[in-house]
Formats: C-alpha cells, sequence, structure tokens
C-alpha cells in the first residue's frame, strides 16, 4: 500500500493539535479569572479545535494532486552532517566565544559541502568573521560575547 | 497647512538632516539586507545617537534607516528568499523565483522603483490627508481589528499556494500556535514553556522567519542538490541579468503600483496593521485584478507579484507615521521604536503634535520624499553590485547563509537554546516545504498572533463573552463579508480548475 505523504504529516498535525488543546486546558488561570469571557487559555482552546479542524479536513479529504518526492535524489547525508556542524556551533559559541566558532563551522561547513580550495575556505571563514565582528562590535556597537578573544586580550 | 510645510521644507533641506537622511538609508539598506537584522534592530541601535540631535534631527535619521532598511530586506527576499523583516515577506514570492530564473538585477530594479513610487505617492498622499485620515483610524475599534486579521490571514492562506487552501489553513494555525507561546499579555501567566524559563519572552520573530525561511532554504538546496529538476534552477541563479525595465513591464508597473499605494497608505494608517498586512493584502489584490494570464505567473515570478507588495510595503511605512504622529499609537513595530524614542525626546505625540510641534511633524513628512529620492539615486546604481551576491558558489552561500541566520539569533539572545529551536524549526520546515506546505502564512499568523488575541480578548470582554460583535458594528461585518466572499471564490475557482 502506498501512503500518502501529506496524510501522515497532517495525522501528525491533527495529534499536535490535540497535544496543544490539553495543555490549553492545563493552563492555570487566576480563581477570579476562570469564569471570564476571555482569560489566557481561551485564544489556545480556539486554536486547539481550529488545527483539529484544519487537518482533520485535510485527513478526510482526497488529495486532488499527491506530491511524490524522490527520496533518491535527495542529499539526506549532506543535509544532515550540515545539521550536526550548526548543533556543535550552536553548543560551542557562548562557551568558546563568536570568532573561533563561527571561523570554524564555516570552514568545516566549506569543507562538507565539497569545497577543496583552501586559501579562498581560509579567506571566507578566519578573516570574513573578523571583518564581520568588526562591523558588528567595532562600527555598529553591537556586543559579542568572546571568551577566547578576551583570554587572549584582543578584545577588551 | 502651506506655512507648515514649509516650516517642514526648511527644517528638512538643512545640510545635516540631508546628510542625516542619506546616512539612514544607505545604513538602513546594509542592515536591512542581512537577514535578521532588520528595520526594528537597525532604530534601535540609532536611539543612542540620536540623542545626541535636536528631536527633528533624530526622527529624520531614523526614518531614513526605517525606509533603507525596508528596502534592504526586499534585496536579501529577492536574492536569498530570506526576508528580514516581515513587510518584505511577500516580495520574495514572485522577486525569488525571478531571480531563479536569471532575471535578479531585473527583479531588484522593479523592487527599487516600486519602493520609490509607492514611498512617494504615499508621502504626497500623507502630506494632504494626515489630519482627516488620523480621524479615520481613531474610528476603528477592536472587532474591526480582529475582522481585519482573519481577512489577512484567509486572504494569504487562499493565494500563496494555489490548491493548497487547507494545508495554508495549518500553517495559519501554527503559526498562530507558536505565538501563543510564553507569557500571556495581561495576566503575565506562562503557557506552553514546559517550565523552560527560555521560552517565558516567547519565541521571537526573527527565530522564527530564520529558520523557516533563510535556514530551511539553505537546507532545501543542499537537501536538492542532485535533484535535476532543482539543477537547471541553481545554474540560472548565478546569472544576474539586465537591470532594464523593458515597456510592457513597464505598462504592468504603472497599472499595479497607484492601486497598491493606495492599499498600502491605507492599511498603514491603521495602527498596527502595517507594512506586512499592506504587503499581502497588495498582493492578494493584484492578484485578483490582473488578466488570467498574468495571474498563472503568480508565485512564478510576476513582475505585478513584485511591483505590488513592494510599493505597498513603502506605502504603509509612510501610512505607519500617521497614527504614531498624531494619535501616539504606532502603525507597527518599527515605529512602536520610534515613539519610544520620541518620548525619550520628551515630544508628547497626539492630536496638537502637529500644532506645538509643527517643525518635527512637518519635516519628517518632508524628508520622507527626500528619503525616497536618496535611496532611488543610492540603490539603482548599486543593484548591480547588490545582486553579485548570487554569483558565489553553493558551497560558500549555504555556510554564510547558516552563519548569517545564527548571528541574527545570537546578537539577540547570547542564548544556547535558541540557536537549538532555530535549527529544529527549520529542520521541520524544510521537511514541510518539502511538501508544499507554504510558509509565509505561518510568518504572517505568528506576526499577527498576539495583536489578534488581544483585539479578540477586548471584543469578547465588551460584549460579555457574546460573538455578536462580529456583526454588531458595519464595518466589522462588511470586512468578515470580504473574508467569506475570498473563501467561496476560492472554493469555487478550485471546483471549477478540477472540473
Amino acid at each position: 500500500m502506498n501512503i500518502n505523504t501529506t496524510k501522515i504529516i497532517s495525522l501528525l498535525f491533527f495529534i499536535f493539535s490535540a497535544f496543544y488543546l490539553y495543555t490549553a486546558y492545563q493552563i492555570q488561570v487566576f480563581a477570579f479569572d476562570e469564569n471570564a469571557p476571555f482569560n489566557a487559555r481561551t485564544f489556545p482552546i480556539y486554536l486547539g479545535y481550529a488545527g483539529l479542524i484544519f487537518s482533520g479536513l485535510k485527513l478526510i479529504l482526497p488529495e486532488p494532486n499527491t506530491i511524490k518526492v524522490d527520496h533518491k535524489n535527495l542529499e539526506y547525508k549532506k543535509t544532515g552532517i550540515l545539521i550536526l556542524i550548526a548543533i556543535i556551533y550552536g553548543a560551542t559559541i557562548l562557551k568558546v566565544g563568536y570568532f573561533l566558532t563561527t571561523s570554524l563551522f564555516l570552514f568545516a561547513s566549506y569543507y562538507f559541502l565539497g569545497e577543496r580550495r583552501w586559501i579562498l575556505m581560509f579567506l571566507l571563514s578566519f578573516p570574513f568573521v573578523a571583518a564581520f565582528m568588526y562591523l558588528l562590535h567595532g562600527i555598529l556597537d553591537i556586543y559579542l560575547r568572546d571568551p577566547f578573544l578576551q583570554s587572549i586580550g584582543v578584545m577588551g | 497647512m502651506i506655512e507648515g510645510i514649509l516650516i517642514g521644507l526648511t527644517t528638512a533641506l538643512t545640510f545635516q538632516n540631508i546628510m542625516m537622511v542619506m546616512v539612514g538609508c544607505f545604513f538602513g539598506t546594509i542592515i536591512g539586507m542581512l537577514p535578521g537584522l532588520g528595520p526594528m534592530t537597525a532604530i534601535a541601535l540609532m536611539i543612542p545617537i540620536t540623542y545626541g540631535f535636536d528631536p527633528a534631527t533624530g526622527l529624520i535619521l531614523m526614518a531614513g534607516v526605517y525606509y533603507g532598511a525596508v528596502f534592504g530586506g526586499s534585496t536579501s527576499s529577492i536574492l536569498l528568499n530570506a526576508p528580514g523583516v516581515p513587510g518584505t515577506v511577500a516580495t520574495s514570492f514572485d522577486g525569488y523565483p525571478m531571480a531563479q530564473q536569471g532575471k535578479a538585477g531585473k527583479a531588484l530594479a522593479i523592487a527599487a522603483w516600486s519602493s520609490f513610487a509607492g514611498g512617494t505617492l504615499s508621502a504626497i498622499y500623507l502630506l494632504f490627508m494626515a489630519p482627516s485620515l488620523s480621524k479615520v483610524s481613531l474610528s476603528f475599534r477592536s472587532p474591526d481589528y480582529f475582522a481585519l486579521m482573519i481577512l489577512g490571514l484567509t486572504a494569504i492562506a487562499a493565494f500563496s499556494s494555489k490548491g493548497q487552501f487547507l494545508k495554508a489553513m495549518m500553517m495559519v494555525v501554527l503559526g498562530l500556535m507558536l505565538a501563543s507561546v510564553g507569557q500571556d499579555s495581561l495576566s503575565d501567566i506562562t503557557r506552553f514553556t514546559f517550565n523552560n524559563m527560555n521560552l517565558t519572552d516567547g519565541i521571537s520573530f526573527v527565530l522564527v522567519v530564520m529558520a523557516t525561511f533563510a535556514m530551511s532554504e539553505a537546507l532545501t538546496i543542499i537537501l536538492k542538490r542532485n535533484d535535476p529538476t532543482s539543477a537547471a534552477k541553481q545554474v540560472s541563479l548565478t546569472e544576474l541579468g539586465s537591470i532594464k525595465i523593458n515597456k510592457e513591464e513597464r505598462t504592468k508597473m504603472y497599472k499595479s503600483i497607484p492601486r497598491s499605494s493606495v492599499i498600502g497608505f491605507l492599511i498603514g494608517v491603521l495602527p498596527g496593521a502595517g507594512a506586512t498586512i499592506a504587503s499581502f493584502l497588495a498582493y492578494g489584490m493584484e492578484r485578483n485584478v490582473v488578466s488570467d494570464e498574468e495571474k498563472e505567473k503568480f508565485g512564478k515570478g510576476s513582475v505585478n507579484g513584485l511591483s505590488a507588495p513592494e510599493t505597498a510595503n513603502n506605502a504603509a511605512c509612510s501610512g505607519s507615521f500617521v497614527p504614531m504622529l498624531t494619535l501616539g499609537i504606532p502603525g507597527s513595530g518599527t515605529t512602536a521604536v520610534m515613539l519610544g524614542a520620541l518620548l525619550g525626546f520628551g515630544v508628547q505625540p497626539g492630536p496638537r503634535l502637529y500644532m506645538t510641534n509643527p517643525e518635527i511633524f512637518w519635516s519628517i513628512i518632508m524628508s520622507m520624499y527626500i528619503g525616497m529620492v536618496i535611496l532611488l539615486i543610492l540603490n539603482l546604481p548599486l543593484i548591480p553590485y547588490i545582486a553579485r551576491i548570487l554569483a558565489v558558489p553553493k558551497n560558500y552561500l549555504i555556510p554564510l547563509i547558516l552563519f548569517f541566520s545564527v548571528t541574527g539569533i545570537y546578537v539577540m539572545s547570547f542564548n544556547n537554546f535558541d540557536i537549538y529551536l532555530m535549527i529544529g524549526i527549520a529542520v521541520v520546515a524544510t521537511f514541510l516545504r518539502l511538501y508544499d506546505f507554504p510558509m509565509p502564512p505561518l510568518i504572517l499568523a505568528f506576526v499577527l498572533g498576539g495583536l489578534m488575541e488581544e483585539n479578540l480578548r477586548r471584543s469578547l470582554l465588551l460584549s460579555n463573552g457574546s460573538w455578536e460583535f462580529l456583526w454588531d458594528r458595519t464595518l466589522t461585518a462588511c470586512i468578515l463579508a470580504t473574508t467569506i466572499l475570498i473563501v467561496v471564490w476560492h472554493i469555487y475557482k478550485t471546483f471549477k480548475r478540477k472540473n
């Protein structure tokens, strides 16, 4: 049996809406607000029902034009690696600092995407990030946390 | 009024103020181009600098930044499909497909001319209509706003993706659900935070827009790298194309600009509505009035589809100054930041502002026109250089898009959680895009979520919990009738297409 992915997404959205609705009913409101015409849970409850209705309709109504995605042609591996690098980048940016992590993130991303022009890769990572940091931190006065540069005395 | 205009001209045409408009437009364009750093960030950054000037000069600088950032935002929408601000989301519908067809230069030129025309026309409307328009905007009540937001969301769901109304409505609901995370604006009760302190203030707009547009776009490009259908698109992306607009395209713009500027200006005047609704409504309206042949081109690189939202969002920028200056109610998030600056100067906006401080009121209006001219002079010659970003190979462009997205979030919150959340939303959005779930309805719903709840709250409290407020006022009923008409028309068209 060929399972329609759009229907599966609609089913997931239906379950998500049901969970959202359940959580909306659990929102604690003040005692004096409990029977008010509008309180903190009113709008989310309407949204939960709206989600159930639209995803339910999508589930039961026939699909006019089914979307077919050719999974063989999709680059899951490279996309996965890129997401993983981004997660590592996010995890280290605060502890290590903006300059080093961003430069390494860019360098690693270029490499995993198949780039091998080392000089260009270097120029578009370390000096590029330094220039961008100067624009943000030096000219626009946007604070950038960087323990690494602070530890070596480059940043005040 | 003539006296006021002369006072305004005298103030706006001083060397210092012309320089302020130029500097503001230039920096605004650059900051607006960077995904994640929109006009609000740009203006907020300018506030400490403006306190060194007199109020008129300070506001002129901020107005220049505003216009520049809106134009810069459309540039990133067209070239990267990464709108930095919600007001330029509609620009990407046809601007980005046009860039993919190798007409990036043309798309940017159309955007520049449309922005100029929209901004200029609305500055003229503002000049003559400001006093009476403030009275009109005062007549809008919460039920009207609520109905107007329903109309905006339905319109975008109906028009954003052909034959995908239910999918679009699911995205609208998802956007509203995301907007409901965090503290309730009135009671401060936390909702859907699951005891996570990082979610107490809700999810930021920049995070959602970066995740659903910039990041998911980058991931989709990598994912579909070997797809033969998208490979052709990637080749054409490296072509800039001419910036010349031919006669046929000019004719289309001549028709689209006047009507979009009117709708943009009028929507901009409504407090809280702003450039986002204006651009979406102008896009929807334009699609309704053009020929069937042109209609088919919408979403695939239509000149009308690009010109209309670009005109409207700039017109709305001028319009949004009306409630801010005359009522003290900001017309958009950006004018809200400017309102804060105005109060910092010790200037109290209200109906008497243009009597007590005419130089501020009129010089801003005059500098809007000057700003539009400067923006055009600055940006048209720069288009070939701006568009060179397309020539960057995908191996470099994709990491750079991810880098700008993460930086946008990082400088806002200095929080790992926000980065993880952004990556998570981007992965889900990439998967949804594969199956043609449209993202623009999600973004508009997310932006309007808070306002929508606020207006529904007021309406229900005033009507003591009864839903009669939806048809009690003629204006509310008319807006809702238009919404129903759009839905019925959409169902009819789908049915007709099937047959």
